[in-house]
Formats: C-alpha cells, sequence, structure tokens
C-alpha cells in the first residue's frame, strides 16, 4: 500500500491542496504545508513554479511570478518536499507542474530527486500520454506515480489510452479552461465521474474552479477526491509570509464540510 | 507555374509514404510530429483531441484536391502570387565595393514583402482558414509579435466573416502602432498581453489558455513553424510556396539554383519555407538568420546559438532557458524575432547539419535596413534586415558567378517608429 492509494478514505472524499513551492517565498512554504494538514488536506500537491504557466489561470500565474521573483530554484523546491517528508512521514505529496523545468537535467535525473525527496506521484500539465517516454517511464522506474489529468474533452474512445499506465489516482479536470475560472455544473461532474471510474479502480479526484465549502461537498458526495488551488493561493496573495493560519482556517472548512458530505 | 494543378499532397514529396525517401531532408515529422528528437505534441490533455482532430482534418485537406485549388486561387487573385523574385543589381555592387578581386556573389531577393498585407504571414493564414472553415469552427484567435501575422489573419477573418480575437503584447503593441490599427480596422479584437515579458511568447501563452477555454468553437492560427504537431508541418507546407516558387524563378531565369538561400529566423516560418524545397539539392547551401539583439553575450533571441533543447509551447526545441528550465526573455529590435524559442525543424536542420545558423546584431541590422532602403527603393522589415546584412556578410566571400538568395519576407512600413528612434530621428 503507497502512501497515496491509501490516502483516499473508503467513507469520505479525500482533500487535494494545492499551492505554489517558494510562494511568496521559499521560507515560506514549510508553515503553510503544514497548515494545510492541520486543516484537514489529505494530500499535498506542490506546485512547480514556471515562467509560462499556460494552463493556469490569473491567481496562480502570480503564485508562480511571486515565488520565482522570490529566487526559487528547483533545489528549493525539492528541498521543501524533503522537510515536509521528515515533518509528515504518512502524509502523501505530489509535485504539479510543466515539462521544461521536470526535464531540462534528464527524465532520470528528475525521476532521482523525486524518490529521493519523498515524492509520490508527479502532474505534468503538458506531457499528455503521446509524449509519456518524456518522463513517464523515468518516474514508474522509480515507483514515483505519474497522475494523468482526464478533461471534458476527453472521449470514451481516448479514456483507456489515459488509463494506461497510470498510477496513483486519475485527475479529473472539471472545466475545459484554465484553473481557478469557473466551476462545472455538478450534473456533468457527476456524469464525468460515473464515466470515469466505470472505465479505472483508480480513485477520481475533482479539480478546477472549486472554492467553497459546498462546491467541495457537491464533489465530495461523488468522487474520491476534490481538489482545491487557485481559492488557497490567493489567500497567499493577501496574506504572503503571515498566510498560514488564515490558510489552515479555510482548509478547514472545506475538509469539514468534506468530512459530513456522505 | 507551380500552379498547375496538382492535387496539394503531390506537391511535396515528403507527404505521401510512397514517395518517401530514406535519405531526404524533406521527410520529417515521423508520425508522431517528431523531427529527431524535435517537435512532438507537448499539450495540456484539454487540446490534445483538438490536435489530432486537427491533424485528420489535415491529411483529409492533402489528399482533397478543391482544398490545393481554393488555396492557391486565394494565394493568386487574393495574395497576388508568384511573388517576384528579384536581381538586386545595385546591392551587390555596393558589396562588390568592399570585396576582393574575383569576389561578390549575385544578390537576388524574393520578394514576398509585396504580398497583400506585406509580409509572408499571410500565406500560412490562407491555409489555416481554409482548414478551419473544413472544420466547422467559427471563432479564430492567434498570437503576433511584430503585428504581421496578427494583421493577416485579421485580413483572411475579414476575408472569410469570421470574428478575431489578435492577443499581443503589451510591449510590442507600444513599439507597433500601426499594426494594431490595422487589425481594428480589419475587424480584430486586439488584446494587451501583460504578463511575463509582454512581448511574443506570453502573448503565445494567453493565446493558449483561450483556446483551451473554447476548444469547441475556436481555431488557433499559429503564426509560426512551431507549437504541437502539425502545426510546424502544416506552416511550413503552407509556407513553402516561397521555395517553391524562388526554385521554379530561379531555375527559368539563370538556368541553375542558388548557391546559398538567406533568411532571418524567429519562429522560422519564412526560412523553413523558402529553404524546404531546396534540402534535396546539395549545392544550395542554406543559413539561418537568428537575432543577436544587443550581442549574443548580452540580451539576444538567438535560441540555437545561446540556448539548449526543452519543451515549451507544444514542442520541443532550442529555447533560451537558465538551468532550470525558467524560459529567459529574449531581445531583439526586431518584435517579429523576439521570441525565445524556435520552430522544431529548424533545431534538427542543425543538428543534422544541413543548415548552416548565424546571427546578426540589431546594429548591424540597422545599417542593412538603411542599405536597402538607399541601394534599392526598397523600406524592408527589421526582420529580412537581419537576413540582408548577412547576405552582405556572405557575398563578399563568394566569386562573382555565384546566387545568394535572400527572402524579403516583410516590407518596413510597420517599423518606421522603432528605426527612427534607433536613429535619433523624430516623425
Amino acid at each position: 500500500m503507497t502512501r497515496l492509494s491509501s490516502s483516499f478514505p473508503a467513507d469520505r472524499a479525500a482533500l487535494v491542496a494545492f499551492v505554489t513551492g517558494g510562494d511568496p517565498t521559499t521560507a515560506d512554504t514549510g508553515a503553510i504545508l503544514d497548515a494545510l494538514v492541520e486543516g484537514g488536506a489529505d494530500i499535498i500537491e506542490l506546485g512547480m513554479p514556471f515562467t509560462d504557466p499556460m494552463a493556469d489561470g490569473p491567481a496562480i500565474q502570480a503564485a508562480n511570478i511571486r515565488s520565482l521573483s522570490a529566487g526559487t530554484k528547483t533545489a528549493d523546491i525539492l528541498n521543501i518536499a524533503t522537510a515536509f517528508r521528515e515533518r509528515h512521514p504518512s502524509v502523501p505529496l505530489v509535485l504539479m507542474g510543466y515539462a521544461n523545468p521536470m526535464t531540462i537535467r534528464g527524465a532520470d535525473w528528475f525521476a532521482d530527486a523525486c524518490a529521493n525527496a519523498g515524492v509520490d506521484g508527479v502532474i505534468c500539465v503538458d506531457i499528455p500520454v503521446e509524449e509519456d517516454d518524456s518522463l513517464g517511464d523515468a518516474l514508474r522506474a522509480k515507483d514515483v506515480a505519474v497522475i494523468r489529468l482526464a478533461t471534458p474533452t476527453t472521449d470514451t474512445e481516448r479514456l483507456p489510452e489515459i488509463l494506461n499506465n497510470a498510477s496513483g489516482f486519475l485527475y479529473y479536470v472539471s472545466v475545459a479552461g484554465i484553473t481557478g475560472l469557473q466551476q462545472a455544473a455538478q450534473a456533468s461532474i457527476e456524469e464525468a465521474v460515473a464515466r470515469l471510474k466505470a472505465g479505472t479502480d483508480l480513485p477520481v479526484a475533482v479539480g478546477f474552479g472549486v472554492r467553497t465549502p459546498e462546491q467541495a461537498a457537491d464533489i465530495a458526495r461523488v468522487a474520491d477526491g476534490v481538489v482545491v488551488g487557485s481559492a488557497i493561493v490567493e489567500i497567499i496573495a493577501e496574506h504572503g509570509a503571515n498566510a498560514a493560519p488564515h490558510v489552515k482556517d479555510y482548509v478547514k472548512s472545506l475538509s469539514d464540510a468534506i468530512r459530513s458530505a456522505r | 507555374m507551380w500552379t498547375e494543378s496538382l492535387p496539394f499532397a503531390k506537391r511535396f514529396a515528403h507527404m505521401t509514404k510512397h514517395d518517401k525517401l530514406s535519405n531526404s531532408f524533406r521527410n520529417q515529422p515521423d508520425e508522431r510530429g517528431h523531427f529527431g528528437q524535435f517537435g512532438g505534441r507537448y499539450v495540456a490533455e484539454t487540446l490534445m483531441p483538438l490536435i489530432l482532430d486537427l491533424e485528420k482534418h489535415y491529411r483529409a485537406a492533402q489528399a482533397d484536391p478543391a482544398f490545393a485549388e481554393e488555396f492557391d486561387d486565394l494565394l493568386e487573385h487574393y495574395v497576388g502570387r508568384p511573388s517576384p523574385l528579384y536581381f538586386a543589381e545595385r546591392v551587390t555592387e555596393h558589396v562588390r565595393k568592399e570585396a576582393p578581386e574575383g569576389k561578390g556573389a549575385q544578390i537576388w531577393f524574393k520578394r514576398d514583402e509585396l504580398n497583400h498585407t506585406g509580409a509572408h504571414k499571410i500565406n500560412n493564414c490562407i491555409g489555416q482558414i481554409l482548414l478551419a472553415k473544413r472544420m466547422g469552427k467559427t471563432r479564430i484567435i492567434a498570437e503576433t509579435g511584430a503585428g504581421q501575422h496578427g494583421v493577416a489573419t485579421a485580413t483572411v477573418c475579414a476575408r472569410f466573416g469570421l470574428p478575431c480575437v489578435i492577443y499581443m503584447g503589451a510591449t510590442d503593441i507600444e513599439r507597433q502602432k500601426p499594426n494594431i490599427f490595422r487589425m481594428r480596422l480589419l475587424g480584430a479584437e486586439v488584446v494587451p498581453v501583460t504578463s511575463g515579458s509582454a512581448t511574443l511568447k506570453d502573448a503565445m501563452n494567453d493565446a493558449l489558455r483561450d483556446w483551451v477555454a473554447n476548444v469547441h468553437d475556436t481555431f488557433y492560427i499559429i503564426g509560426t513553424a512551431a507549437g504541437p504537431h502539425p502545426y510546424p508541418e502544416l506552416v511550413r507546407d503552407f509556407q513553402s510556396v516561397i521555395g517553391r516558387e524562388a526554385r521554379e524563378q530561379m531555375l527559368a531565369r539563370t538556368g541553375r539554383l542558388p548557391d546559398m538561400l538567406v533568411a532571418a529566423i524567429g519562429g522560422g516560418s519564412n526560412a523553413i519555407g523558402l529553404f524546404h524545397p531546396f534540402l534535396d539539392d546539395p549545392d544550395v547551401e542554406m543559413l539561418g538568420i537568428e537575432a543577436a539583439g544587443r550581442g549574443l553575450e548580452k540580451e539576444h533571441a538567438a535560441s540555437l546559438a545561446g540556448g539548449k533543447p526543452g519543451i515549451l509551447h507544444g514542442n520541443k526545441t532550442y529555447l533560451l532557458q537558465d538551468e532550470d528550465g525558467q524560459i529567459d526573455e529574449a531581445h531583439s529590435i526586431s518584435a517579429g524575432l523576439d521570441y525565445p524559442g524556435i520552430g522544431p525543424e529548424h533545431s534538427w536542420l542543425k543538428e543534422s547539419g544541413r543548415v548552416r545558423y548565424d546571427s546578426v546584431t540589431d546594429t548591424e541590422a540597422l545599417e542593412a535596413f538603411q542599405l536597402l532602403c538607399g541601394t534599392e527603393g526598397i523600406i524592408p522589415a527589421l526582420e529580412p534586415s537581419h537576413a540582408i546584412a548577412a547576405v552582405a556578410r556572405e557575398a563578399v566571400k563568394m566569386d562573382k558567378d555565384q546566387i545568394i538568395l535572400a527572402n524579403l519576407c516583410g516590407r518596413g512600413d510597420k517599423d518606421i517608429f522603432t528605426v527612427a528612434e534607433a536613429l535619433g530621428t523624430e516623425i
């Protein structure tokens, strides 16, 4: 049983919480990650900042810029993950980011670095299954989960290709669009989750545009996981280095709603 | 002429499997859209089904004589093709004055600045909007750097009655004001992009963000031979009209092929359009010119000279970036060359050694700009001014009976404010 697969409880949905590493500075991220855990997040999704985050909306774009402007390097992100692993031996952590920072030193280098830092899985936005050999093989060789994305444009015919060699969980991007802007209709989420679950035994987590405890609870009734990112990142934008307690309160409101959803 | 009614697919030997030669430079990319280690389809899953659909429709269009017929007809009667092939006698004389005895090649230009809208960009836009129509798309988006691709896209959108949104970096908007007004006159909405360095790469990011949110009805007309497969291939195919015409015109006029081809490179669409039909002519040397900006040791836009392979905007290619893979900001006096990447086929042509790549600084390009104004009565865009500077540099090393052909890919009306500022003149 890996940390990731055991983090989806049978009786409720898991809460997956995203923040950009190094936002507002590398020194602040540790306390913010702790706040996510204390607030009740089950899985931590740590964003690797990139100069050109083309799948992200304004909130996470700004977080990337804050982080890089503060001088965050790839080594800092790996150090943040390593330190998190020491403080929280059982909480799964996945890295989310873009192909270029992940592959620039070679896929094997990155897979090694992930394994050494105790990273459980990787979500790479711009490596679709068609380019899996750019990164996937190296990650699998180190037992780091390759977490795939399914979207409203992923049809039934294509789904098996996405599920092939997928591990950890399946991330359903509930809107065709960028992060943080719109919320999908509950009915379309229910239909999509049912379709995805018919095709895989992997847990299905739903994200993009989830902001309120009510939305989180609605999704938690039908999916195995709820992903929240931009709304947390906006709290960090507002409170900067003092964001941790505010992040904890907000995440707790999501977690409470998810725990009482079913 | 090339326009004789050949089916579209037959024009390109690389397109049909039975025509493929194993030792050809013209049979890239492979079925996955890879040019050697470069190219590919590095896009978000939301876009992937659309990219696959685009490829399917492009293959169908290639096999459809009606597509070729409409493309050819528009190029001839709307764009004004074929563009002239011009022997630039006075520039040739000028260069010979500086050349050693017996040296100083004949300098010829492919006059793509005479196209409708004033640059080569329109060739590709005609092809892509015909594809958009085939796919039933009802809304067009594009990114633009110098504004030439934006103007060409707005033009074809007006011609075909489709709404058009152009993403353009706020920095570029400032230095290309005449083109903003032209796009708006043509009915396009110009969206200023303020993220990142507010130039071409950021405009491409925002165009991709728009596309991912509007996949159901929107076609993205990418302006250069880059992006996810099949864009590098189809942009090259549409732009190859430049090289096919030049090849036939040169044979008709001189009875021989040129000794060297020269073209400026930002993303590389005018260069690949000129080069591709000549790639299997072993005696034709090719030179791609990147923008060296303030100098290769300072700020520049020369991805091949100063970058290394990486992944951005849907393809693997040479990029200006730091050791962590963060993309560096490019600099060139020419907004059209101000991009930290290059089309993947150029990366492959560099590694295979078939094409040589070099660079030209802002200052050298400005000198070449003035040279062409003064000797030929042609105001070139700053993009081909880079190629012209390289032509002058190369021609003095070549014999008098040799021929050097450069792609004059755009006219300079749009650049007069930038040039005036650089020369310290007020307009």
